[in-house]
């Protein structure tokens, strides 16, 4: 049995796919959300193997319901805005479909699923593909967190800085830390390039929050932030910092 | 062109004369020497002459009517020629007494060479600035049309709303199955309010009744997309209603109440929009829950609001008629029409 979420906060969007699914008696469909926040839920309560998803939905759009999920089921976005396309395929999408879609246009993302779930799975090139950031990747205006059960939007505005973490990237706000399952490279390409600086192979500051550079030893430095941290800049940090901050 | 080329070709072109002049010296029996002498140091002057007037050209180009003054200007500029060859060449050849009587007896025909040679110059450079600025104008017109006609489609994207409309298309087509009657409807709701879209242009005025009467089929079809949470109530005064406002001012400022609403919130909403007669002013308030935590981080904010407070300004120019407030929960959109009285 093939379990299936659909996510979209317009009924009649989600009766739609409903229908289309009838043609699939092994496809069974465990729940409809309203929006990402019963999404993140389900996704972790039933496991589903395949999720229609929509992108613009309250609060949280469907890319970021995604951040917040750790194993991620085969994805078929539904969504009228034909924009996303390439950011859903970044995502490692199954399929796109633009409303209104037709059963036959339908039929033909599911058999994309089905064979793409017959083959051997070949985590290799998806990963490789989740490396390579966007060409012009859109600019972060925040970023959305979970802190157990609990779903946060923090606005980029309020990040102090960030830090590597392992496989995660730790962002301080004035509230506390978050982990966030992302790379560095990921925050430096989508964070505005003139309030965030990579000062660090393992730290980005916000410029906001810079109040004075001190030498360290003898050609190394530390930056001081607003609220008394000490991060340590590498060499090609610190010219990039002095490049951002003209001088 | 780049100036060396320009150089050279003056350059170039005052040799040839130069030349042309010898030579003519030559075979009417004067000594080589002697002829090109004259030859260069006339050459060098009026192209010298030349060479200013086109300058001054560049920073001052007289029009086809002041061309009396370019005549006058070049037989001046002659004649400062001539009188710098006279004294120079006087220097230059005075043991020459016999060549010196003969440029004294060819002193005439050398101001009108003079003259021609400046004005030859001075009408090919006026010339091709001239065309250069009509290529100029023709660029700039091209690129105004350009920026025309793409404002102008970006109107038409507006109006039309592909979201709303392939939203709206894709609802239709999940009612067609289970519930026809309702798809049929939803059709017709969707083309009074396209046709509303498109019918009039941007600049005219329509009374609030039809406004009210457009804004409704839009909701309508918002209702049937989001029934489960949206909620409209439209309360209007009896005078308000003949009140005059620019066609299609409310839709967007409803529309980014309900996105607002909708996609800031996951509660169920309800807009409220009201209108009133305030001394010589329609005054049209939409108030939309929102979540204030949200409120300046939303990139959605703008847009809609700021064409229309350019095209409240722009018909009525006055940068204090869209007026935006959020009061705990609830932001409250009020735009004011002054009424011609």
């Amino acid at each position: 049995m093939i379990k299936c979420l659909v996510i979209d906060d317009e009924p009649l969007a989600r009766s739609i796919v409903c229908d289309y699914l009838q043609q699939y008696p092994q496809v069974q469909l465990v729940q409809e959300c309203n929006n990402g926040f019963e999404g993140v839920k389900a996704i972790m309560q039933h496991q589903p193997d395949l999720i229609f998803l929509d992108i613009q939905m309250p609060k949280i759009n469907g890319f970021e319901m995604l951040e917040l999920v750790e194993q991620v089921p085969g994805v078929i976005f539904t969504t009228a805005f034909d924009e996303y396309a390439i950011k859903a395929f970044e995502t490692n999408a199954v399929d796109y479909l633009l409303k209104p879609f037709t059963q036959e246009r339908f039929d033909a993302a599911m058999k994309k699923w089905l064979q793409k779930q017959a083959q051997p799975v070949k985590e290799a090139p998806a990963k490789a593909l989740e490396q390579v950031p966007a060409k012009q990747p859109e600019e972060q205006v925040r970023v959305v967190v979970k802190v157990n059960n609990d779903i946060r939007i923090i606005p980029v505005q309020d990040i102090l800085y960030l830090e590597a973490y392992d496989d995660y990237v730790k962002i301080y706000t004035s509230t506390g830390c978050f982990l966030k399952k992302k790379t560095m490279g990921y925050y430096e390409k989508t964070l505005e390039e003139k309030q965030f600086v990579r000062v660090h192979r393992s730290y980005i500051i916000a410029l906001s929050q810079l109040t004075r550079i001190e030498p360290l030893e003898k050609e190394t430095h530390v930056a001081l932030l607003k609220n008394g941290t000490r991060i340590p800049l590498s060499k090609s940090g610190y010219s990039r910092l002095k490049a951002v901050l003209g001088i | 062109m780049p100036p060396f080329r320009i150089i050279a070709l003056y350059v170039g072109w005052g040799l040839l004369w130069a030349g042309v002049q010898g030579w003519v010296l030559c075979t009417t029996g004067f000594p080589v020497n002697l002829a090109f002498t004259d030859a260069l140091l006339t050459n060098v002057l009026v192209i010298t002459g030349g060479c200013a007037m086109s300058i001054t050209l560049r920073f001052y180009r007289p029009g086809v009517r002041q061309v009396v003054y370019l005549m006058c200007w070049s037989l001046g500029l002659a004649g400062v020629c001539l009188l710098m060859y006279t004294t120079a060449i006087e220097q230059l050849l005075k043991p020459e007494t016999d060549y010196l009587a003969f440029i004294d007896q060819t002193l005439p025909v050398r101001l009108a060479f003079n003259w021609l040679m400046i004005l030859f110059i001075v009408l090919q450079n006026w010339l091709w600035l001239y065309i250069k600025e009509k290529q100029q104008a023709e660029e700039r017109k091209a690129a105004t049309e350009k920026l025309a006609r793409e404002a102008e489609l970006f109107t038409l994207r507006q109006q039309l709303q592909p979201h709303f409309l392939f939203n709206s298309l894709n609802s239709i087509s999940a009612l067609v199955n289970t519930r026809p009657e309702q798809a049929r409807k939803m059709v017709q709701q969707l083309s009074e309010f396209l046709r509303g879209t498109l019918r009039r242009d941007n600049q005219s005025m329509v009374p609030l009744a039809d406004e009210l009467q457009h804004l409704q089929f839009y909701l309508e079809i918002e209702k049937v997309r989001f029934g489960h949470r949206l909620q409209t109530e439209i309360i209007c005064e009896e005078e308000a209603l003949p009140l005059q406002l620019p066609y299609l001012l409310l839709q967007p400022i409803v529309e980014n109440a309900i996105k607002f609403g909708l996609y800031d919130t996951l509660d169920d909403i309800l807009i409220r929009i009201s209108a009133h007669v305030q001394d010589s002013l329609l005054v049209i308030s939409t108030q939309n829950p929102f979540d204030g935590e949200l409120l300046q981080h939303k990139q959605g904010t703008g847009f809609g609001l700021d064409s229309l407070r350019r095209r409240l300004y722009l018909l009525y120019a006055r940068h204090d008629l869209l007026t935006t407030e959020h009061q705990g929960q609830v932001f409250s959109t009020t735009v004011k029409i002054p009424q011609k009285l």
